[in-house]
């Protein structure tokens, strides 16, 4: 995984709320047996006037002009900002691996769907949540000033505005700590195989029909 | 000693280390397994040169790209058939139960887990899959994870967690007749939102959801996903306990009694502190069916299309707006007069016996209207088919014009051939009412199996309470 620390980038507006995993990835796409290459069909249904599928090239596609990303001024995008509950719906991890093939490294948004928050941490996305009235201003600025980038200090848990405004955002220690360094989740839970061994071997004893 | 919830027991009697953040190594019982979201975790195992930590935790089944039409032919999709070749691989090279795609146990994974006795209570199940909360029904910690926590889950039998918060939703008095669990779902939706659950794990409780089958306490846990819950947990009763009783994988002899006498604690404590409660009084609702394009969006049938003039918040009028486009639909329109081009009665919210029981009663001797293109019938499991068969539905069904298919996903998700054309309606049994989520293009409305099974007869949605 890469590692998170600090990002200056382009910010694109979603401007909806309640912005579903079937949204981000279509489910056509969930066919493949491969975790790469979802960026080009990352918001499928909305980038593009035609239906994608799986084995079709997307160069030649018919492009949505109105959909914000296909708008230049959003081209290269890091940041993407949101409304509530953004990711909500499926467990698929295909979307958080679409938005990071797409080039984007942070969402922000009033608030995120539970385990599409718990899937960008391990791929290197930063989900940062932020007040709405805060998310609403950002948007706000965004739609005013072409070029809108936002510097996002992990290290720091600091969002800073072009004019030099400052927003703190919180972070669980462990993840944050994982995202810093690029770590691999598995590796870290293996150090304490002897316990996990020793809870299964009092598990067996006390409830022995779970290992039937 | 404090009194606890139910979440509060089941998380502690899984925790094997706690880093000082309060993120937490939960031990894993079972792991559910289904070919999307699992080839990629194999993959990382096999890059890794790590192996399963304990095999017998898993089990699996090919649900979402499996065609529900003759399986004689096999999957002609080339990118779906690879999908469903590389689970069948992965199981047999790393010796993993499945009940693959000829198997007459393979179903949906929610439904073939507890109709196989794998899910027990007391478990923690999770499954690369977000209605794996469907499981909390079985006072199960039950919940979905995406794939790095699939491959994670194989490689260690535990998952990295933060606790959740506890809700309660109790409801109390008896559900009118023709209002099911799923409306009582949708109804807890359109109260509470589909973010409102997020960051609880939610117990559903009260006289109401003593009353219900496993059947209807599944669908109601299927749906807390939707409420933004990763988790819904039902206590245990002897509705629990007679479910289980028998099944294939389920503890036999002393055993049983051991795990019985276990079992019956897994509730919560009396004066057990929730950090917020929900009252829902049952005898209020009535059958429901969603307008929009999120589950939230759901009005009573003997309602109207909501106004997006009438809405104070910016953000939520254009949601409205949006979405009435998107679903081709008036302001005002009353929810009865919405014709509809296909029915759709499945998913692994609603496709077990009890679900096709209540849709048949509803469609015997009668025929689906003319100007419903398609209505179809998908068991949820290979056994549900056969026992459905055994008590005749299957012949109730297509007498009256339903197609009977072959159990699995199917239209809830469309990702085999089983879809929405663009702009086709559709009354659907299943939880899901996204843009796009039958199919491109497709509108969806989310109903109990007796509203879809009704609205394929009338052709437009209708009142169950006033049928016949």
């Amino acid at each position: 995984m890469e590692k998170f620390n600090v990002l200056n980038g382009l910010v694109a507006p979603m401007d909806r709320a309640n912005v579903d995993t079937d949204a981000i990835i279509p489910k056509q796409f969930l066919k493949s047996i491969k975790r790469s290459g979802f960026g080009p069909n990352l918001f499928d249904a909305w980038r593009y006037l035609d239906q994608g599928q799986p084995d079709k090239p997307n160069d030649n596609r018919l492009l949505n002009k109105d959909f914000v990303l296909n708008q230049p001024r959003y081209k290269g995008a890091q940041v993407l900002l949101a409304r509530k509950n953004f990711g909500c719906g499926s467990s698929r991890e295909h979307a958080p691996w679409a938005l990071e093939d797409y080039g984007f490294r942070a969402l922000i948004a009033p608030s995120f769907a539970e385990i599409f928050f718990s899937n960008c941490f391990k791929n290197g996305l930063l989900p940062i949540v932020l007040d709405e009235s805060k998310v609403d201003r950002l948007f706000h600025e965004v739609l005013a000033f072409p070029g809108y980038r936002l510097e996002i200090d992990l290290e720091r848990q600091i969002v800073t505005k072009p004019d030099g405004e400052t927003l703190a955002f919180e972070i669980d220690p462990f993840r944050k700590y994982c995202l810093l360094n690029g770590l691999d989740d598995i590796g870290l839970t293996l150090r304490h195989a002897e316990k996990i061994r020793n809870f299964e071997d009092k598990r067996k004893l006390d409830q022995p029909w779970l290992f039937g | 000693m404090t009194p606890q919830t139910l979440y509060d027991k089941l998380w502690d009697s899984h925790v094997v280390h706690v880093e000082d953040d309060g993120t937490t190594l939960l031990y894993v019982d079972r792991h559910l397994v289904h070919e999307v979201t699992s080839p990629q975790a194999f993959e990382g195992l096999k890059l890794s040169r790590r192996k399963l930590w304990r095999i017998s935790a898993n089990v699996a089944t090919a649900d979402h790209n499996v065609p529900t039409t003759d399986r004689k032919l096999g999957i002609s999709d080339a990118v779906s058939r690879l999908q469903v070749e590389t689970l069948d691989a992965n199981c047999r090279e790393h010796g993993i139960v499945e009940f693959g795609m000829n198997d007459p146990r393979q179903g949906i994974v929610h439904v073939m887990g507890p109709e196989q006795g794998v899910i027990l209570p007391g478990m923690t199940v999770v499954c690369g899959d977000s209605h794996t909360s469907t499981h909390g029904a079985f006072a199960c910690l039950a919940f979905g994870i995406g794939t790095s926590e699939v491959e994670h889950a194989l490689a260690t039998q535990c998952l990295l967690q933060k606790k959740s918060r506890n809700m309660l939703v109790q409801v109390e008095g008896a559900l009118p007749r023709g209002v099911t669990a799923k409306d009582l779902a949708l109804a807890i939706i359109g109260r509470i939102g589909t973010a409102g659950g997020t960051g609880y794990a939610l117990e559903l409780g009260g006289g109401t959801l003593r009353a219900l089958s496993m059947e209807g306490r599944m669908t109601l846990c299927n749906m807390a996903i939707e409420a933004g819950a990763r988790a819904g947990i039902i206590a245990v009763d002897d509705t629990t306990i007679e479910y289980l009783k028998g099944r294939p994988y389920a503890p036999t002899g002393q055993m049983w009694s051991r795990a019985v006498d276990y079992w019956r604690t897994l509730t919560s404590d009396v004066h057990a502190k929730f950090d917020r409660v929900v009252q829902i009084d049952a005898g209020t609702i009535k059958p429901q069916v969603t307008w929009g394009t999120s589950p939230e969006m759901v009005v009573a049938i003997d309602d109207r299309v909501p106004d997006p003039d009438r809405e104070k918040d910016g953000v939520r009028r254009e949601g409205i707006e949006r979405a009435l486009v998107y679903m081709g639909l008036e302001p005002n329109t009353p929810m009865t007069a919405i014709r509809l081009d296909k029915v759709f009665i499945g998913s692994c919210t609603n496709s077990r016996i009890e679900d096709l029981r209540a849709a048949a009663s509803m469609v015997r001797g009668k025929r689906v209207a003319p100007n419903i293109r398609l209505a179809l019938v998908v068991p949820g499991s290979g056994l549900v088919k056969a026992q459905a068969e055994r008590e005749g539905l299957d012949r109730i069904f297509r007498d009256s014009g339903f197609e009977w298919r072959e159990p699995g996903c199917s239209m809830c998700l469309g990702m085999n051939e089983d879809q929405l054309q663009s702009g086709e309606r559709c009354a659907s049994t299943s939880n899901r009412n996204f843009e796009g989520r039958q199919g491109a293009g497709g509108r969806t409305h989310l109903v109990s199996p007796e509203m879809a099974a009704a609205a394929a007869i009338a052709g437009h949605f209708v009142d169950v309470r006033q049928w016949r």
